[in-house]
């Protein structure tokens, strides 16, 4: 058709560009020779300035340029004096900016503006907040701008308030952005520290160590903000229920009203944890473990001359320093855990020097000292008891449950009917149904413990891609109500049989257990962890689908061991029960290995002490 | 151009250089076609345009003159053996009536140190004497109220109206300067004629949906490279007698202080429920949409909300309708921003300017002032070979396309005209007054007492329509009287204005308009009594959104030029060879042209303004 444009067909384009890509590409060769020319010759002049600009204006990534480039700037400050260097470097100000907006995630071009900035003799420090602001208005995830905001920030102090206006800001503009949300909680404790209130001592474990530190008080923050911060979050996550960042402030939130940081500590990292194995990306959150650090339990038993020692973290006892003494004499003994996999273990033991406890008629003090964390914990087996122990329970520790005063307590309940609220209009919401579950934690274990269930039913249903998570979760917080269960009752029986358990945890807590019944449950092994019952005596576990009994470990008071209709299927798997030396008692009905030839005279062999084999 | 001849051959001439017109050119001028552009008024987009207010004074009086009723001149001496003529209207008066012209304020800047006790007597006699002052105004108003009975009616209604207030002895409806804004800065009459050039007041008044078909073809066709644009900022709505912002987007609904959160939730998942139809929906089918919202226990706020002012539709609409209007409200959102509306800067007049520039760069040639008056039509295959312009040439053309106001009405098909009310104020404050000042904001007045609904559009001078410290706001309904009937009462409501100057709370208005213009939304491009290769373009209809009008030159172009693409994209500048001496100098000569004619094109595009939003789509 006539008239029509002509235009350049795709071939000439490209034929065009590729000239031209060979052109530029001669001169930034040309141009990064002569730039390493010079540095060698330590030549700092303006014409290396140059030089470096050309070719960071196009490649703004190359970090040795940007070091040539430093050098010349600090000789030229030795130089020049203060007015001229003001003006080289808001010149450098204003190149850097063009090199973001060339790439706005250059790692050099903001390393470098950051250098600037901190060397600048008259800093404005306005125009750089005013150029962050630009960057995180096209990309409010730009993690780069976000550091070098906070350094101007913290520079040029700007004041907390301002700065939590312009989170307001940033999350009244998009709420599904973590960063904003961090950076506030970052904020919310400098602007309203809650007067620090003295402990008081009927919320503190008898043996309290030190007060709660600074660090602890610094995170807190006062209730009428927390208060205005739930409505806040509330609005995000009943806006969009999906949107993760509002539930980890909420969480983050929840833990702020607390007094005494051990305790949520330990209760935020769980539901962190659980929270995070939503998120597949990487994602890392480190937090301290504020748990204070002791000697849980001392276990003493005078036929064995046997001592077990549980701490409250994993430690090695053969390099914390840890002394025995009895009776005032420092005694050397060699530690070891429960089970050679753990160089680390919540639970050590070690044998006493033959005859220093055998004598009934003797009480015996005993002390062990850490002396690493300047703690320890004494116990004393007195005349005609084979046994003693002392420790502080779950229940003291109040291990599985956040410590709250009753005020916080009526918030905590007041933010599980808001949750609730929501979980009506968005019943198969699983982040709704997880809060739910860990605030009903928080408040009552025990008395919330069949709605828990439930929930968790429905998680497993609404988001069956994490089944086997949620069922690892709900075995941990069924053990931890058995476990306080059990020691509400004052007995050394935990029975937790059909509860649908998936994972054994929290082991260390059962080092005093004589008798365990986990029957009809849907485990698969007893994990190495399991020789930390060193007290157990009978073991149940009938109806699982145990194929591994790693953890049946030298448990020096086992006699009974009763695993019908299992998984076991060779002789090998029932080898580590060889080392416990009571062992009478074996059930084995229905497990596959029945099926061995001449299983009965192997068994026999392999475990000579069992005089009532069931097959 | 205008001093020469035409060359005496095109493939297109198109008579009028409204939206759809405009559409039509740069789309024949973008696929090779020659392409003759006129446009019978002294500036560009027709009943589209926007006007400096001094323009718009001009405009004003152009109208309410006695239509000179041009001389129709015999041009069968150009006719040749097997022709005939179709002779065309002179002009388009018939689109516009019932102008009338209110000035609430002083000719001069007030004094500060004004006696706070002045008695209303006395501000009253001032008052008469100002509004003496300027004549031209008032008086044209009256004047053009003797053109037509209806519009008469409507003064005599104004004239009653006024009987209430001090000033009833003023014959013209010009009111006192309101007293009840002490500490506002008051803007004199003289001022807004200074600054006259900073205003771009648009006679149409829509929005930009960011996914409707407009933008759409902004973007395909590269023609949003002529054109800046600013997000509509927030959706409000008037309810109880006050004004609300309608939560519509995620960022919305949180920071919305008027809604439960559990409010928000059924809001959100409603609205995430109209995303997809499912069979819950069809249900509904046939029911009105009133009825679905009722059954999904959403509560009076929210019921008001996405029945006026995300579906922007009435009680009556049917629930299919209602929700495809808010799907279609839904897509739009967060584009380009909060909400689902972009606003051209400079004023609507814009785009069709924008794509008039378009068909210039591909060698359409634009006359203004020029006209064709009429079309010579071959008897036996009845198709218009050629048309006469109003110099008298003679200039052949295998498709004429016409906007319909230049259609003689012995030609059209005679449909019910249906109006549009159009009212455009000054005002000194925003109807809500937000944390900025420079918000974009779109009112959705709900019907009352049979009265429709009204669309308001509140300009800030961030769009460059109007000069700092005041407000352009356009309203638009369906007619039910005249525009002045239709629409003073919400104006009365909302504004303070001589009629309520009691209500210090509220935006003054400083000088508003009234006009009723014909509704295009009825006319279609073919089926008058017209040759089968002549295509009529409506004017601009009542809808918010452009749709009709780029549907209709679509329409026309795949008529016209059935095999070929509608607004490819325009290539790169770098990218187009220039071989002959033809296509280039014609090219910027036109672009020169148009410029020219345009107004300030390139002072304007020398105004740096931030924030705008620039057409390419969002990752």
């Amino acid at each position: 058709m006539h008239g029509r444009v002509k235009i350049k067909t795709t071939a000439q384009q490209e034929e065009e560009k590729r000239k031209e890509r060979e052109k530029k590409l001669k001169i930034y060769v040309a141009a990064r020779d002569a730039c390493f020319s010079k540095r060698n010759e330590g030549i700092w002049d303006d014409e290396a300035l140059q030089l470096t600009q050309q070719l960071l204006s196009s490649n703004p990534d190359f970090a040795t340029l940007w070091n040539y480039r430093r050098e010349i700037l600090m000789h030229l400050e030795t130089v020049k004096d203060k007015d001229e260097v003001q003006k080289i470097y808001e010149a450098e100000l204003s190149f850097t900016e063009s090199c973001l907006k060339v790439n706005p995630k250059s790692y050099g071009s903001w390393h470098h503006r950051g250098w600037v900035s901190a060397r600048l003799p008259r800093p404005d420090w306005a125009r750089e907040l005013t150029l962050c602001d630009r960057c995180l208005s096209l990309d409010d995830r730009n993690f780069h701008c976000w550091d070098y905001r906070r350094m101007v920030v913290k520079m040029s102090g700007v004041p907390v308030d301002q700065e939590l206006a312009f989170t307001d800001r940033l999350i009244g503009s998009n709420f599904s952005n973590y960063s904003s949300w961090h950076y506030r909680s970052t904020l919310l404790p400098l602007l309203h520290p809650e007067s620090p209130e003295p402990p008081s001592p009927c919320r503190e474990p008898p043996q309290s160590s030190p007060p709660p530190s600074p660090q602890t008080h610094s995170h807190r923050v006062c209730e009428e903000q927390l208060l205005k911060e739930y409505e806040l979050v509330q609005n995000a996550f009943f806006t969009d229920p999906n949107d993760q960042s509002a539930w980890f402030y909420y969480r983050w939130l929840l833990g702020r009203g607390m007094s005494i940081g051990r305790s949520v500590c330990k209760y935020e990292r769980e539901y962190i944890s659980a929270l995070l194995c939503f998120v597949n990306h990487k994602f890392f959150v480190f937090l301290t473990a504020e748990r204070e650090e002791m000697i849980s339990c001392v276990y003493v038993n005078r036929d064995e001359e046997r001592v077990a020692v549980a701490f409250s973290r994993p430690v090695n006892a053969q390099s914390v320093g840890l002394f025995l003494v009895l009776d005032g004499q420092p005694q050397r003994v060699e530690w070891r855990s429960v089970h050679p996999r753990f160089k680390q273990s919540p639970v050590w033991i070690c044998n006493l020097p033959p005859g220093t406890i055998s004598d009934i008629t003797n009480e015996r003090n005993l002390t062990v000292h850490w002396t690493e964390k300047h703690t320890h914990r004494d116990c004393a087996l007195y005349t005609g008891r084979t046994e003693s122990w002392c420790r502080d329970s779950a229940t003291d520790q109040e291990l599985f449950r956040s410590e709250l005063s009753v005020e916080k307590t009526s918030v905590l309940q007041s933010e599980l009917q808001s949750v609730k609220q929501l979980q009506e209009l968005e019943p198969l919401n699983k982040w709704c149904l997880l809060t739910i579950i860990l605030l009903m934690r928080a408040l009552d274990p025990l008395g919330y413990e069949q709605e828990m269930l439930a929930h968790f039913r429905t998680l497993k249903e609404v988001d069956s891609m994490r089944s086997a998570y949620y069922s690892d979760l709900c075995s941990k917080f069924m053990i931890e109500n058995t476990i306080l269960k059990m020691e509400y009752a004052e007995v050394r029986v935990f029975s937790i049989s059909d509860k649908n358990l998936t994972t054994l945890c929290h082991l260390d807590q059962l080092l005093l257990v004589t008798h365990i019944n986990l029957s009809s449950n849907h485990l698969q092994r007893l994990p190495p962890q399991f020789a930390m019952l060193q007290c157990l005596e009978v073991l149940e576990a009938d109806n699982n689908a145990i194929e591994n009994l790693e953890g049946v470990y030298h448990l020096p008071k086992l006699e009974e061991v009763l695993l019908k209709n299992n998984k076991i299927s060779t002789l090998a798997d029932l080898q580590t029960l060889a080392s416990c030396p009571k062992l009478k008692r074996l059930d084995l009905r229905g497990n596959p290995v029945t099926q061995t030839a001449n299983v009965e005279s192997e068994l026999a062999e392999l475990l000579p002490s069992v005089t009532d084999l069931l097959l | 151009m205008a001093a020469e001849d035409l060359p005496s051959e095109f493939d297109v001439v198109i008579l009028g250089t409204g939206l759809a017109e405009s559409v039509v050119a740069a789309a024949c001028s973008r696929v090779g076609q020659r392409v003759l552009h006129v446009d019978r008024r002294s500036y560009y987009a027709a009943n589209w345009a926007s006007f400096t207010f001094n323009a718009l004074l001009t405009w004003i009086q152009e109208h309410q003159a006695e239509s000179l009723s041009e001389e129709v001149q015999d041009r069968s001496s150009l006719v040749e053996e097997g022709e005939e003529l179709i002779y065309l209207s002179g002009s388009d008066s018939a689109s516009i009536s019932n102008l009338q012209v209110f000035c609430y304020i002083s000719e001069e800047a007030e004094e500060e140190e004004e006696p706070p006790n002045t008695t209303e007597e006395e501000e009253a006699g001032a008052a008469g004497e100002d509004a003496a002052k300027e004549p031209s105004e008032t008086e044209s108003a009256g004047s053009k109220e003797e053109e037509t009975g209806e519009a008469a009616e409507g003064d005599e209604q104004a004239a009653q109206e006024q009987g209430e207030e001090p000033e009833a002895d003023q014959p013209q409806p010009s009111a006192p300067p309101s007293q009840s804004e002490p500490t506002r800065k008051k803007i004199s009459y003289t001022q807004l004629e200074k600054e006259g050039r900073r205003f771009n007041i648009d006679l149409v008044s829509k929005l930009m949906y960011s996914r409707g078909s407009l933008v759409d073809l902004l973007i395909k066709s590269n023609v949003s490279r002529y054109a800046e644009f600013k997000n509509v900022t927030r959706i409000l709505t008037y309810r109880h007698g006050s004004v609300e912002q309608v939560p519509c987007s995620r960022a919305d609904v949180f920071a919305s202080r008027q809604l439960s959160v559990v409010e928000k939730r059924k809001l959100m998942r409603f609205l995430t429920s109209c995303v997809e139809e499912t069979e819950e929906h069809q249900a509904y089918n046939g029911r009105p949409f009133l009825e679905f919202l009722r059954e999904q226990q959403l509560g009076d706020n929210l019921q008001h909300f996405l029945l006026h002012s995300i579906a922007m539709v009435t009680e009556d609409t049917l629930t299919e309708v209602g929700l495809t209007s808010t799907r279609h409200f839904l897509r739009c959102l967060g584009r380009y921003g909060n909400t689902p509306f972009l606003f051209p800067v400079y004023g609507l007049g814009e785009i069709p300017q924008c794509f008039c520039r378009m068909s210039a760069v591909f060698g359409g040639i634009y006359c203004l002032r020029h006209s064709v008056s009429c079309l010579i039509v071959d008897k036996d295959s009845n198709r218009c070979k050629a048309v006469i312009d109003s110099r008298g040439q003679r200039i052949s053309c295998s498709h004429f396309v016409v906007e319909d106001g230049f259609v003689g009405a012995d030609r059209r098909v005679t449909t019910p005209t249906r109006l549009l009310s159009r009212a455009v104020l000054i005002t000194d404050a925003s109807v809500l007054p937000g944390d900025s000042e420079q918000q974009v904001s779109l009112v959705t007045v709900p019907p009352t007492d049979g009265r429709p609904a009204v669309n308001m559009v509140e300009l800030s001078p961030s769009t460059m329509t109007c000069i700092p410290g005041t407000y352009l706001v356009h309203l638009t309904c369906q007619s039910v009287g005249s525009a002045y009937e239709d629409l003073s009462p919400v104006v009365t409501r909302m504004f303070c204005t001589a009629e309520c100057q009691d209500q210090e709370n509220r935006p003054a208005v400083l000088w508003c308009l009234y006009f009723n213009m014909a509704d295009g939304s009825g006319v279609e491009p073919e089926g008058h009594d017209l040759p089968s290769n002549v295509y009529v373009c409506s004017g601009p209809d009542g809808a918010l959104g452009h749709e009709h009008a780029i549907k209709q030159a679509e329409s026309i172009f795949l008529k016209i030029l059935p095999e070929e693409e509608f607004c490819p994209p325009a290539p790169n500048p770098e990218d187009i060879i220039y071989d002959g001496e033809n296509t280039s100098p014609t090219s910027t000569g036109e672009e020169e042209g148009l410029t020219a004619a345009g107004g300030e094109g390139e002072e304007k595009q020398q105004e740096q303004q931030e924030e705008e939003t620039s057409l390419q789509p969002e990752e």
